[in-house]
C-alpha cells in the first residue's frame, strides 16, 4: 500500500511532465517550476534549520563512545569522545563524510541456547554511502551545465567518473553505482521484515523519486538522446534570468524535461520531509559537542529556579533524632 | 525568533547557499556565448556546389547526439574487424574514418568540434591516437 | 503490596519472536500485559512533590481518570518541549527509518516486541507530533504516518515510555545520533503532566525530596546502617573506622546511591568505601541530607531531577567542604556528568578537587568539582598508595559490565578496569560487542526495577545475562563487577534468573577485600564474611 502509493505518486509526476511537454508547457516545466522549485528549497531549507536553531540545547548531551579524558595517563579516545573543538570536528567530518557511527552497525542473532550473537553488518553502510556520495559526484558533475568555462576541478571528477572510459558517451561509474545503491536500499525495505515494518510512504517515495531521477537521466545520456546543446543554453538562459525562446525549448526531448521535473519535485519535498536529514545531521548533540561536561559549564538558557527541600526544612522534621544520633545540628531547636 | 548557537548555524547556511546557489552569482552579468558553429569549409562549399545542398551522413538531429557512437562503430569496424566498406554520400565514397570523411569536410575542428565539446566540457579523447590536422578555413 | 506476576521460565521466556505482526503497527491497538508494567503511583507521593493530578489509579484499568482537558495538556506540553529542547525537536523531524538501531536494544532483543524497536518506540510519539506540528501530518494524515491523540495512543506511549530504560545504545548506532532517551525523556515528562507516574519511581522520588534519598532513610537509620557495616568490618579486620556525619569544615563530602546502604550486594561496595578512606585517613564527611547520588526525579521530569539533585552543591555549600566525592553510580553520574553543573552550577565556592593522598589535580572536573570514586581509585593505585593484595579476590573470576551512563553518558571505561586489574587475578571481558560503548543495559534502569513487571526486566536483561553466561561457559566467570548501583540491585536478580552461578559485586568490594590496611589480623574472610581462599575452615 505504502510502496504502491509511493510508486504511483512517481509514475503521475512522470506522466505529467510528459502530457505537458505534449502540450506545449515547455515554459511551465522548463523555466516556472524549476525556480520555484529552487526557491521553495533554498527558503524551506533555512527556515527548517532555523526552526532547530530556534530551540537551544539546554543541556550538553554528547553520546560518549569511548574513553573520556580524565587521567593523564589514561589514553582519551579523542575522536570518539572529543573533549575539543578540534575532536568535535573530526567526530562530526566522519560521520558526515563516511557514516561512523553506521559503520558500527551489528546484526544481533539468536541461536539455540539460548545463545545471542552479534554480527558484522555493513551493508546498509556500504549502500548507504555508495548512494550518498555517488549522488554528491553526479551533482557536482552537473555543474558543468551551470557554469560558463566549467572550471577544472569539475572537469576532473567528470574525468575520473568515466575514466573506466566503457562506451561512448563514456560511462559514469556513480550512474550504476547511484542505481544499484537505491534498488538495494528499497529492497532491504521491502525484505528485511523489521525494516518493512518500520516504514512509511515517506521512506519509500525519495527512493522512487530519486531513482526515477537517476533513471531519467541514464536513459536520457546513453539511449533516448537529446539536443544536448540546448540543454545547456536552457540552463544558462535560467539561472542568468534570461530564458531561451520557445523554439529552443521544444528541441530538447522530452525526457529532458521530465528529468527535471522530477529534480523539481525533488527539491520542493526535501525541506518537509525526513531529507532534512542532510541538514539535521550537523545539529544533533549528542554527536556536535564536546564531552568537557566538567570542565566548562554548559549555560541552560531557560534555566529557572525550582522548588526545592531546603537543609533547613530537613533538620527541622528531623533534628531530634538527629540530636540524638550524635548527628550535628544547626539549631538546637 | 531568536537562533541559539547563531553563529555556527549562520556560516553553515552560508556555505550551503553560497554553494547551491553558486551558479546564479558566478554567472550573473556574463555574456553567455552561445557555440556557433561554422559549416564553411571549402570542403563544404564545394560539396554544395556539386550536389546543390550541404549534407552529411546522416541528419543533424541525428548526428547532434548520434556522432560520438557512429565514431565509435567505425572505429570497432574498422579496426577490430577490419571491415573498411566505404560509405557513399550523395555519390561520393568515402572511408569509414575521421580523418578520412568528417575532417575532410569538417576540417575546422576549432570552429567545429570544439565549440560545443568546450562548451559542454567534454573531453573526447579521439586525439590521444589521431594526429589533429590542420586547420582549413574559409 | 504489590502482586508479583512471576515470570516464565527462563527456557520458555528465551523463545522470542522476532516476526513483525502483518497489520500495520499504527492500527495495532496496545495491549497491557501483566509483568510488563508497574503500578500507578499512589496520590500521596504525587501530593508530597505536588505533582498535577493526584489519584489513585491502575493503569490496568480502563479508567485512568485523567483530567478533562488531558489532549490540550500534552499537545501544549509537546509544543513547550520543542521549544525547549533541540534535541527532541530535530530528533523528532530527522529519523530516516534506516532500522541500524532495531535491534540494539535490550528490550526488543529480549522481547521481540516491534514497538520496542527503537525507531518505532520514537515514532509512537512522531506521529503524534506529525499530525499536530507538520504541514504534511496535517495535509495527508496516515499516509504521511500521522495519527490522532486519543486514548488509546495515549496509553501506549505511557506503555512504551516504560519500556525503555534510556541506556543510550541505539544512539552510538544512529548515523545521525538520535538518542531514544531523549524522546523517552519527553515522552514522560508529557505522561507527568496527567499524574501517570508509576509508583516505583514516586515512592523514591517523594522519600528523596523529603528525606535525603530514595529509600527514605532518615538520618539517624543512616547512621546505624553504616554502623552495621562497620561492626563487619571490623569482624573481617580487627580495625574500627569512625566515619563522620554532616561534619563541616571536612575537605571532602561523599555522596553515593543510598541503595548501597540497604541492600546486598550494595552494602559491601559501601564497606569497601568505608576501609578504603579510613585507610587513607582523608578528611571526610558522609551526608544525611545529601544522601542520594541516584536521582529518580529523572525518571519523571527533568525539572524533578534538577529539584532532587539540589541537596548535592548546597550541603557542600554548607557543609565547606572542598571538593565532592561521588560513589559509585550509573544514571546518578549522567546526571553529575551532564546535567549537575548546568543545573545548580556554576560551584565556585568549591576548589578543583585535588586528591590529598597523590596530589593530582583533577582537571577534568575543574568545573563540577565532582569526581568518581573510580577515578580517584584508579590515580592512588597508579601512584602505588595502597598496598593491595589480590589474591584474596582469587576464589573469583570477574567479569565486568560497564554501566550504560558512565559508558555512553560519560566514557568512564578504562578508570574502573585498572582498578579492578589490581585488585583481582582473574579478569575476563565479555564479547566486545556487548562492552564498553556497545555495553547492554542491566533491562531495570531508569526506574523499572520493580517487582510486578519482573518479566519487562528479564527480558531487558538477557543480552547482557546472555553476555555474562558466555564468560561463565568458557572462563568459568563467577562475578560480575560493576560501577552503579541500580546494576547490584537488579543484576542480581537477572543473574539470579539466567546465570544462577554468577555473582554481582561493585568495584570498591573488591577493593576492600585486596586492600592491606595497616594494623589489620589476618585475613580469613571476604566482606560477605566468606572465607578467603586457602582459609577455609579445616575439618
Amino acid at each position: 500500500m505504502k510502496i504502491l502509493f509511493s510508486f504511483f505518486t512517481v509514475v503521475v509526476l512522470i506522466l505529467l511532465a510528459y502530457a505537458g511537454v505534449n502540450a506545449n508547457m515547455h515554459f511551465l516545466f522548463g523555466a516556472v517550476i524549476p525556480y520555484i522549485a529552487v526557491a521553495v528549497f533554498l527558503l524551506g531549507f533555512i527556515y527548517r534549520v532555523l526552526k532547530w536553531g530556534s530551540s537551544p540545547v539546554p543541556f550538553r548531551i554528547p553520546t560518549t563512545c569511548g574513553q573520556q579524558k580524565s587521567l593523564p595517563w589514561i589514553k582519551q579516545n579523542k575522536i570518539e569522545n572529543p573533549s575539543s573543538t578540534l575532536g568535535v570536528i573530526t567526530r562530526m567530518f566522519l560521520e558526515v563524510f563516511f557514516f561512523r557511527s553506521l559503520f558500527r552497525n551489528l546484526k544481533t542473532q539468536l541461536y539455540e541456547g539460548p545463545r545471542l550473537a552479534y554480527g558484522e553488518a555493513k551493508w546498509l553502510w556500504l549502500a548507504g554511502l555508495a548512494f550518498h556520495w555517488s549522488f554528491l559526484i553526479i551533482f557536482v558533475r552537473h555543474f558543468r551545465f551551470f557554469m560558463q568555462g566549467v572550471p577544472s576541478v569539475i572537469k576532473t571528477i567528470e574525468g575520473l567518473d568515466s575514466f573506466l572510459q566503457v562506451g561512448v558517451p563514456l560511462l559514469y561509474m556513480t550512474d550504476v553505482i547511484i542505481l544499484g545503491a537505491v534498488t538495494y536500499l528499497f529492497i532491504r525495505r521491502v525484505f528485511i521484515p523489521q525494516v518493512n515494518y518500520i516504514s512509511l510512504a515517506a521512506d519509500y517515495f525519495p527512493l522512487f523519486l530519486i531513482f526515477g531521477i537517476a533513471a531519467s537521466g541514464v536513459l536520457m545520456r546513453y539511449f533516448f538522446k537529446v539536443h544536448i546543446v540546448g540543454v545547456k543554453e536552457l540552463v544558462m538562459g535560467l539561472i542568468t534570468f534570461n530564458p531561451v525562446e520557445m523554439q529552443k525549448m521544444q528541441e530538447i526531448g522530452v525526457i529532458f524535461y521530465i528529468h527535471l521535473f522530477l529534480i523539481s519535485m525533488l527539491l520542493v519535498y526535501f525541506p518537509f520531509s525526513k531529507l532534512m536529514h542532510m541538514g539535521g545531521v550537523f545539529l544533533s548533540p549528542t554527536r556536535n559537542l564536546a564531552n568537557n561536561n566538567r570542565m566548562v559549564r554548559h549555560i541552560n538558557p531557560w534555566n529557572y529556579p525550582v522548588k526545592v527541600h531546603t537543609y533547613e526544612e530537613y533538620e527541622n522534621e528531623f533534628r531530634d533524632k538527629m540530636k540524638k544520633a550524635g548527628i550535628p545540628v544547626e539549631k538546637e531547636s | 525568533m531568536k537562533i541559539y548557537d547563531g553563529g555556527k548555524i549562520f556560516i553553515g547556511l552560508v556555505i550551503f547557499v553560497a554553494l547551491f546557489a553558486s551558479p546564479f552569482y558566478l554567472n550573473m552579468g556574463k555574456a553567455i556565448a552561445k557555440p556557433e558553429l561554422k559549416f564553411d569549409t571549402p570542403e563544404i562549399q564545394r560539396l554544395e556546389k556539386e550536389t546543390g545542398k550541404k549534407q552529411c551522413v546522416e541528419p543533424k538531429e541525428f548526428m547532434r547526439g548520434g556522432h560520438m557512437q557512429m565514431l565509435n562503430n567505425w572505429r570497432d569496424e574498422v579496426v577490430r574487424m577490419g571491415n573498411r566498406d566505404q560509405i557513399v554520400i550523395a555519390g561520393q565514397k568515402f572511408d569509414k574514418s575521421l580523418q578520412l570523411a568528417c575532417m575532410k569536410c569538417h576540417s575546422n575542428k576549432k570552429d567545429f568540434c570544439d565549440k560545443c565539446h568546450n562548451y559542454m566540457a567534454v573531453n573526447p579523447y579521439c586525439w590521444t591516437c589521431h594526429i589533429q590536422p590542420k586547420e582549413k578555413q574559409s | 503490596m504489590a502482586t508479583t506476576a512471576k515470570p516464565p521460565k527462563p527456557e520458555e521466556l528465551s523463545k522470542i519472536d522476532y516476526k513483525t505482526p502483518k497489520k500495520n503497527w499504527i492500527d495495532t491497538p496496545v495491549e497491557f500485559k501483566p509483568g510488563m508494567y508497574c503500578h500507578g503511583s499512589r496520590a500521596k507521593y504525587l501530593e508530597i512533590v505536588g505533582f498535577p493530578n493526584p489519584r489513585e489509579w491502575k493503569p490496568g484499568e480502563e479508567d485512568w481518570k485523567l483530567p478533562e482537558n488531558w489532549k490540550e495538556i500534552v499537545i501544549e506540553g509537546i509544543k513547550e518541549r520543542l521549544e525547549k529542547y533541540r534535541s527532541f525537536r530535530l530528533f523528532m523531524d530527522i529519523c530516516v527509518r534506516c532500522g541500524a538501531c532495531a535491534d540494539k536494544c535490550h528490550f526488543y532483543i529480549g522481547g521481540g516486541d516491534p514497538k520496542n524497536m527503537p525507531v518505532l518506540r520514537s515514532e509512537l510519539l512522531r506521529s503524534v507530533y506529525r499530525k499536530y506540528f507538520t504541514v504534511g501530518g496535517k495535509l495527508f494524515g496516515k499516509i504521511a504516518g500521522a495519527r490522532e491523540l486519543d486514548l488509546n495512543v495515549l496509553k501506549e506511549l505511557w506503555y512504551y515510555a516504560f519500556q525503555c530504560t534510556e541506556c543510550r545504545r541505539c544512539s552510538v548506532f544512529c548515523p545521525y545520533g538520535i538518542d531514544t532517551a531523549e524522546i523517552t525523556l519527553m515522552a514522560r515528562e508529557l505522561i507527568n503532566l496527567l499524574g501517570l507516574n508509576t509508583d516505583w519511581i514516586m515512592g523514591p522520588v517523594s522519600n528523596c525530596y523529603m528525606k535525603g534519598n530514595h529509600l527514605g532513610l532518615e538520618p539517624h537509620t543512616i547512621k546505624s546502617s553504616i554502623e552495621f557495616f562497620l561492626d563487619d568490618i571490623e569482624t573481617v579486620t580487627g580495625i574500627k573506622i569512625e566515619p563522620t556525619f554532616n561534619r563541616k569544615g571536612a575537605e571532602i563530602l561523599f555522596v553515593t546511591p543510598s541503595g548501597d546502604l540497604f541492600a546486598d550486594p550494595g552494602t559491601y561496595t559501601a564497606m569497601g568505601y568505608l576501609m578504603l578512606f579510613h585507610e587513607l585517613g582523608i578528611d571526610y564527611t558522609w551526608s544525611t541530607y545529601a544522601s542520594e547520588g541516584g536521582n529518580f526525579g529523572f525518571f519523571t521530569s527533568n525539572e524533578m531531577a534538577k529539584r532532587l539533585h539540589y541537596k548535592i552543591y548546597a550541603e557542600a555549600k554548607r557543609l565547606g567542604v572542598k571538593w565532592i566525592l561521588g560513589g559509585e553510580c550509573g544514571h546518578m553520574w549522567r546526571l553529575i556528568h551532564q546535567y549537575l553543573d548546568t543545573w545548580h552550577g556554576p560551584a565556585d565556592f568549591l576548589e578543583v578537587p585535588k586528591s590529598p593522598i597523590t596530589g593530582t589535580v583533577f582537571e577534568n572536573a575543574k568545573s563540577t568539582k565532582m569526581i568518581h570514586v573510580a577515578e580517584f581509585t584508579a590515580d592512588l593505585i597508579k601512584n602505588g598508595k595502597l598496598k593491595l593484595d589480590p589474591s584474596r579476590n582469587d576464589s573469583l573470576k570477574v567479569t565486568w559490565h560497564d554501566s550504560c551512563n558512565t559508558a555512553r553518558g560519560m566514557g568512564l571505561l578504562e578508570e574502573p578496569r585498572y582498578v579492578l586489574r589490581n585488585v583481582v587475578n582473574h579478569f575476563y571481558e565479555m564479547p566486545e560487542d556487548t562492552i564498553r560503548e556497545k555495553t547492554f543495559c542491566c533491562g531495570s534502569g531508569t526506574g523499572l526495577n520493580a517487582g510486578e513487571n519482573m518479566e519487562l526486566r528479564m527480558r531487558g536483561g538477557f543480552p547482557r545475562a546472555n553476555a555474562v553466561k558466555f564468560v561463565r561457559d568458557h572462563f568459568g566467570v563467577n562475578m560480575l563487577a560493576n560501577v552503579c548501583a541500580i546494576d547490584r540491585a537488579t543484576l542480581k536478580a537477572s543473574m539470579e534468573y539466567w546465570v544462577p552461578d554468577v555473582l554481582v559485586c561493585g568495584l570498591h568490594e573488591l577493593v576492600g577485600n585486596a586492600l592491606v590496611m595497616t594494623g589489620e589480623k589476618e585475613r580469613t574472610q571476604d566482606l560477605r564474611l566468606e572465607p578467603l581462599p586457602g582459609k577455609e575452615a579445616k575439618e
